[in-house]
């Protein structure tokens, strides 16, 4: 039994009145709020337990070069990973896509090969590939989505050959909440020799990763919308594949033996770990994601599954509403448009009820686009949101509508 | 409308309901930009919603704005600054403190650049504009 109203207690954020009105949070997609055990682990490491990491030969040092080495075994149990030596803490998974495209991309691209993304990312995986493009020279391959948000498996699988060096894809996207079809698309792009980077900044909200099952070659995500602090991010990559990457940023922490005149390097993780790391951040991602499995993904899941069935229902109902993203099996995540109404105005209207939603192209501009819109309004579930937050958006959007 | 004027109505309306009706009536009111301004060389970038300013000179040596927007809230705030800008000297429009107006008004929140509704960087344009007209006259 999943109990929200319990699990709604140990975020302290739902009992914050916002414009006088209980605090209806539907922008997760955006970030996570996070759980009190996140921030009282945090405030226990400031207040009785900080130091550097790697350094001092002292207590304090050693304990916390334990935890911070802890929170990395965390994750590997998380995603499954074979060893906690394939997992990278970034700032975000948008810096985890960046050193894969600095770091692998620049040493292993030609300007003979081909990177396949699709039109569902966000800026975060299609800038970067735009940017090495530029410099490399490779070929840039968009798949379709169709209409309704759905991946075309068809138009992936022409565009998918032997000159694809790379498919860099969403697990879910942050606009459609359309799912991909993740473990036949590492498959497909196995068998022409291409490697496979996840962006996982959604699915790993929301659903269990296996990623031994999975198979994926690099996948990201980020701490803030897995219910753990700001400014840090997650990359996996498999072993052989860090081992055969050059650093991301030089400095302190990732180097073996230094001269005046030159230096070697040392092994992944710590090669693409350069300076003092958030060392209170990490530790707070783990005990966010052990929040997560405790909670437990299938559940999580299951819950989410049904208010997305619920949410879809209701705001169906509503008169010039047109739901953008409508794939089977689709995740909590709604983006909209009324009829009539500017979706700026829409978020006026539903601020003043205490109801956060984004507006906009939510970092995603040529999907928005793609689907026929310059700006719309999205809103999203977290693991504490309960159908009581679906009915205070709707009677809201109802409301707004006879303001127009 | 001046701008006393316009402060007296808004002490009428209680709700934020009733607050938000008037400006979109005042929005409703707004005459529409001619559409040859509606280009990015008269838009202010990084809004939510479509913003458009034009500035103009008078006859009598005031400065005036034409504005739009897309969404109708945001056309009612921008009717509400340029009630409080239009047939003005650039100098005085150095001098007016809307963060002032719009508190009294109870609107401050609109004002704050956070919002990215585009008012912020409408009244920093405005003040440009006055600039720019006083170190050409």
């Amino acid at each position: 039994m999943y109990d929200v109203e319990q699990i709604r207690k140990d975020f302290p954020i739902f009992d914050v009145r916002i414009n006088d009105k209980a605090n209806t949070f539907l922008d997760s997609g955006a970030s996570a709020q996070k759980p009190r055990c996140v921030t009282d682990k945090m405030r226990q490491i400031y207040t009785e337990e900080y130091a550097n990491v790697h350094r001092g030969s002292y207590r304090l040092s050693e304990e916390i070069t334990a935890a911070y080495e802890d929170a990395r075994k965390t994750v590997r149990q998380f995603l499954n990973a074979a060893s906690a030596a394939e997992i990278v803490f970034t700032r975000n998974a948008t810096e985890s896509i960046n050193l894969v495209a600095a770091s692998w991309g620049r040493k292993f691209l030609t300007s003979a090969d081909e990177v396949l993304i699709s039109e569902a990312e966000h800026h975060a995986n299609l800038v970067p590939w735009q940017v090495l493009r530029d410099e490399i020279g490779f070929g840039l391959k968009i798949c379709r989505v169709n209409d309704d948000g759905s991946f075309d498996w068809g138009d992936f699988c022409q565009k998918l050959s032997g000159k694809t060096k790379l498919v860099a894809v969403t697990g879910m996207s942050n606009v459609l909440g359309t799912i991909l079809p993740v473990k036949e698309i590492v498959s497909a792009a196995h068998r022409v020799g291409a490697k496979v980077l996840i962006d996982a900044c959604q699915l790993a909200v929301h659903q269990k990763i296996d990623i031994r099952d999975l198979d994926c070659d690099f996948l990201a995500f980020s701490g803030h919308k897995t219910y753990g602090p700001t400014g840090i991010g997650v990359l996996y990559g498999k072993y052989d594949i860090l081992d055969s990457m050059p650093p991301y940023q030089c400095g302190g922490d990732m180097v073996d033996v230094v001269t005046y005149q030159s230096a070697t390097f040392d092994v992944p993780p710590a090669r693409f770990e350069a300076g003092t790391p958030a060392i209170v951040q990490a530790i707070g991602l783990a005990e966010a994601l052990k929040y997560m499995m405790s909670v437990g993904l299938d559940n999580i899941k299951r819950y989410e599954d049904e208010l997305t069935t619920y949410a879809v229902a209701e705001l169906s109902k509503i008169a010039g509403l047109h739901m953008i993203g409508t794939a089977e099996g689709k995740g909590g995540i709604f983006s909209f448009i009324i009829d009539g109404i500017h979706p700026q105005d829409l978020a006026f209207i539903l601020d003043k009820e205490g109801i956060a939603v984004r507006v906009g192209h939510h970092c995603a501009a040529p999907l928005v686009h793609r689907m026929g819109y310059e700006s719309v309004v999205r809103a999203s579930l977290g693991l504490y949101n309960t159908k009581t937050d679906i009915d205070v958006l709707c009677k809201a959007l109802n409301k707004a509508k006879t303001f127009f | 409308m001046n701008t006393s004027e316009l402060i007296e109505n808004f002490e009428f309306l209680d709700s934020w309901e009733d607050k938000y009706r008037y400006i979109i009536e005042l929005g409703e009111k707004l005459p529409p930009l001619d559409t040859k301004f509606k280009t990015d060389e008269w838009k202010i970038r990084g809004c939510q919603s479509q913003v458009w300013l034009v500035p103009s000179k008078q006859a009598d040596g005031t400065m005036n704005f034409s504005g739009d927007s897309d969404a109708m809230i945001v056309k009612g705030l921008i009717a509400i600054v340029l009630m409080i800008y239009n047939h003005t000297s650039a100098a005085r429009i150095k001098e007016i403190d809307i963060g002032d107006v719009f508190a009294r008004l109870g609107l401050k929140e609109h004002l704050s650049p956070s919002r990215r509704n585009g008012l912020e960087a409408m009244v920093e344009k405005i003040r440009y504009y006055a600039d720019v007209f006083q170190k050409g006259q």
